[in-house]
C-alpha cells in the first residue's frame, strides 16, 4: 500500500500533465483535421464520375495526393516534412511542432472514411431530394451527411484511436504525451511501473473512445 | 399539360449501345391519370426519369404546362422541379428522420416559410391518413405507410404534376390498391395531373384514363385506357389485356373441342357487356354455344369482360354467328391449338 501511494506521489503530476498533453494534440488535430478531411471526403465522392461535380483530373489528383501521404509512416512523415512544419507554424518542436505533421497524417485517413462513410448513402434518396428541386449544397448537408452521420462517426473513431497512436511518437520532437512518458521512463530509465500504468491508462482510455463511439452512432442510427 | 416530344436516347455499354428510347412523343392532358405500361428494360423508367431531368434525353423536349423543361437554366430547372411532384418505388425517405421532419426537411429547404411548415407537414399527412405516426422513423414503418409519407412529401410542395416511378411494385395487392386509391382521390381533389410508370396491368386497369404500351425503347400504342385494351394491336398489349384474364385451357381440351367446332374468345366493355348476346346467337343461328371460361373486370369504371365460347355447329353457321358478334360490338379472336399467346385469350 505504501508502494502505491509512494508511487503515485512521485509520478502522478508527470502523469497528469502528460496526459493533458496527449488531450491536447489529439483534440486540436482532430479537429483541424476534420474541416480538412470532410469536404475533402465529400469532394472524393462528388467528383466521382456521374456526380455533381463529376471531374476525372480533379479525383485522380485527389486520389494520388491522399495515397502518397497514406503510404509514409507517421515516425517518417514527421521528420519528413519538418520544412513544412517549420514554414507553418515556425517551429518543429513542442506540441504546436507535431500538430502540423498529425494533421498532415490524420486528415487523408479522415477523407478516406467519410469518402466511404457517403458512398453507403442511398443514391435513391439524394435523387429524391434531386428531383425536389434542391440546391446541391443542401443535399450534401441535409441529406448525404446527415444519412451518413452513424458510419461518420464510427470513422471518427476509428481515425482517434489511430491519432492517439502517432502521438505516442510525438515526444521525439520534445511535444510530451503518454507514449514520451511511457518511452523516456519506462524505457529508456527503466521503470517498468510508469510503463504499466502508461500502458494501462491508453488501453481504458481507447476502450472508452470506441465505446463511446459506439454508442453514439447506435442512437443516431434509427434503422 | 406534359407534352414530350421525341425523346431519344442511347445509353453506351461495354457491350454496345442500348436505345433506352427511340423517338418517343406523349402527350397528358391536365387532371388526367396517364399511365405507361411496359416489361422490364422497355425504356419507361429512362422516360419518366426525363420528364424532370433526372436523366438527360439525348435529343427532344418536354414542356409542362407550356413550359420548356429542356431548355431551362440550372436555377430555373430547380423551380420548375419544385412543382412536379416524385414518388418512387423505393420511397426514398430519410432514414434518420421521423416522419415529421421527412416532410418538413425538403420544405425548409425549398424556402417555404417557417410559419408554415407545421401547417402544411399536419395537413398533408392527414390526407394520407398518417397524422397519428409523425413521430415515428421510416424503419418502423411498413411499406405502404412508407410510400404514404413519400406521396405527403411530393404533396406537400402542392405540385401540379406527379410523376410516379413503379410507386407500387414493392407492395403486396392489398397494399397497392390502398395506394392507388390514394392517387385516384388526390387526382379528384386536388385535380393534380399523374403520370405513372408500371408494369403491372392492375395499376393500369384501376386508376388509369389514359395508356400507352412501350416496347424496346419505342411507344407501340397509346390513347384512351378502354380504347387501347379493348381493341389491341400490337402484340405485347394483347399480353396485356390476356394478363388480366386467366384462362387456362389445356393443349388436349382445345384439341378434342376444335373437332366438333370453333373455340372463340369474346371481349366485350360497357353496355354490350348487358346485352344477352350469347343467347341470341344460339337462337338465331344453328350453333351451340358452350362457355368454357368467363370473367368480367373493370377498366376503371368501365366494366369489361372476356369469356372463351366453344361454337358447336356448321363452319358457315359458326361464321355466320360471329359476324353477328363482331356487329354487336364484340371483338372475337379464334383459339387455336399451341399457340400461347391465343391460347390463354
Amino acid at each position: 500500500m505504501s508502494k502505491i501511494n509512494a508511487f503515485l506521489e512521485e509520478w502522478t503530476p508527470y502523469l497528469w500533465e502528460a496526459l493533458i498533453e496527449t488531450f491536447q494534440m489529439v483534440s486540436i488535430s482532430l479537429i483541424i483535421s476534420v474541416l480538412i478531411g470532410l469536404p475533402l471526403g465529400v469532394l472524393l465522392v462528388l467528383t466521382r464520375p456521374g456526380k455533381s461535380l463529376d471531374n476525372k483530373y480533379l479525383l485522380g489528383f485527389l486520389n494520388v495526393i491522399i495515397n502518397i501521404i497514406r503510404s509514409v509512416p507517421f515516425i517518417i512523415l514527421l521528420f519528413f516534412i519538418l520544412p513544412f512544419t517549420k514554414f507553418i507554424v515556425g517551429t518543429t518542436i513542442g506540441v504546436q511542432g507535431v500538430i502540423v505533421p498529425l494533421v498532415v497524417f490524420t486528415a487523408p485517413y479522415i477523407a478516406r472514411l467519410m469518402e466511404n462513410s457517403l458512398l453507403e448513402v442511398d443514391r435513391g434518396v439524394l435523387e429524391a431530394y434531386e428531383a425536389m428541386g434542391i440546391k446541391t449544397k443542401d443535399i450534401i448537408w441535409n441529406v448525404m451527411v446527415r444519412e451518413a452521420k452513424p458510419s461518420i462517426i464510427l470513422g471518427l473513431t476509428i481515425a482517434t484511436i489511430g491519432l492517439i497512436g502517432a502521438t505516442a511518437m510525438a515526444g521525439l520532437v520534445g511535444a510530451g504525451g503518454l507514449g514520451d512518458l511511457a518511452y523516456r521512463f519506462g524505457h529508456l530509465r527503466y521503470e517498468p511501473s510508469v510503463m504499466y500504468v502508461t500502458v494501462a491508462i491508453l488501453i481504458i482510455l481507447v476502450q472508452g473512445l470506441q465505446s463511446i463511439g459506439n454508442f453514439a452512432a447506435a442512437k443516431l442510427k434509427k434503422d | 399539360m406534359i407534352k414530350i416530344n421525341h425523346f431519344s436516347k442511347t445509353y453506351k455499354t461495354k457491350n454496345g449501345q442500348i436505345d433506352a428510347l427511340k423517338d418517343v412523343s406523349l402527350e397528358v392532358q391536365k387532371g388526367e391519370i396517364f399511365g405507361v405500361i411496359g416489361y422490364s428494360g422497355a425504356g419507361k423508367s429512362t422516360l419518366i426519369r426525363c420528364v424532370n431531368l433526372l436523366e438527360k434525353p439525348d435529343s427532344g423536349t418536354v414542356s409542362i404546362d407550356g413550359t420548356d423543361i429542356t431548355s431551362l437554366s440550372a436555377a430555373g430547372l430547380l423551380q420548375a422541379r419544385r412543382k412536379i411532384g416524385m414518388i418512387f418505388q423505393g420511397f426514398n425517405l430519410l432514414k434518420t428522420a421521423t416522419v415529421y421532419d421527412n416532410i418538413a426537411i425538403p420544405l425548409k429547404l425549398t424556402g417555404v416559410p417557417k410559419s408554415d411548415i407545421k401547417e402544411r407537414v399536419d395537413r398533408y399527412l392527414a390526407i394520407v391518413g398518417l397524422t397519428d405516426k409523425q413521430d415515428a422513423f421510416p424503419a418502423q414503418l411498413s411499406g405502404g405507410q412508407k410510400q404514404r409519407v413519400a406521396i405527403a412529401r411530393a404533396l406537400s410542395h402542392e405540385p401540379d404534376v406527379l410523376l410516379s416511378d413503379e410507386a407500387t411494385s414493392a407492395l403486396d395487392p392489398d397494399t397497392t390498391d390502398s395506394i392507388l386509391d390514394l392517387l385516384l382521390k388526390i387526382n379528384k381533389e386536388f385535380g393534380i395531373t399523374i403520370l405513372l410508370i408500371t408494369h403491372e396491368m392492375h395499376v393500369i386497369q384501376r386508376i388509369c384514363d389514359g395508356v400507352a404500351v412501350m416496347e424496346n425503347g419505342e411507344i407501340v400504342e397509346q390513347g384512351e385506357t378502354i380504347e387501347v385494351f379493348t381493341a389491341p394491336k400490337h402484340g405485347t398489349t394483347k399480353k396485356f389485356v390476356n394478363s388480366i384474364f386467366n384462362h387456362q385451357l389445356s393443349d388436349d381440351v382445345i384439341g378434342s373441342l376444335s373437332e366438333t367446332g370453333k373455340i372463340i374468345s369474346l371481349k366485350f366493355t360497357g353496355h354490350s357487356s348487358e346485352e344477352p348476346a350469347l343467347a341470341v346467337v344460339a337462337k338465331k343461328f344453328d350453333v351451340y354455344p358452350n362457355i368454357l371460361s368467363g370473367n368480367i373486370t373493370q377498366l376503371k369504371s368501365e366494366p369489361f369482360g372476356s369469356l372463351l365460347v366453344h361454337f358447336k355447329g356448321e363452319e358457315s353457321e359458326t361464321q355466320k354467328a360471329i359476324n353477328f358478334l363482331e356487329n354487336q360490338g364484340i371483338q372475337t379472336e379464334e383459339v387455336m391449338k399451341y399457340e400461347q399467346d391465343k391460347r390463354i385469350s
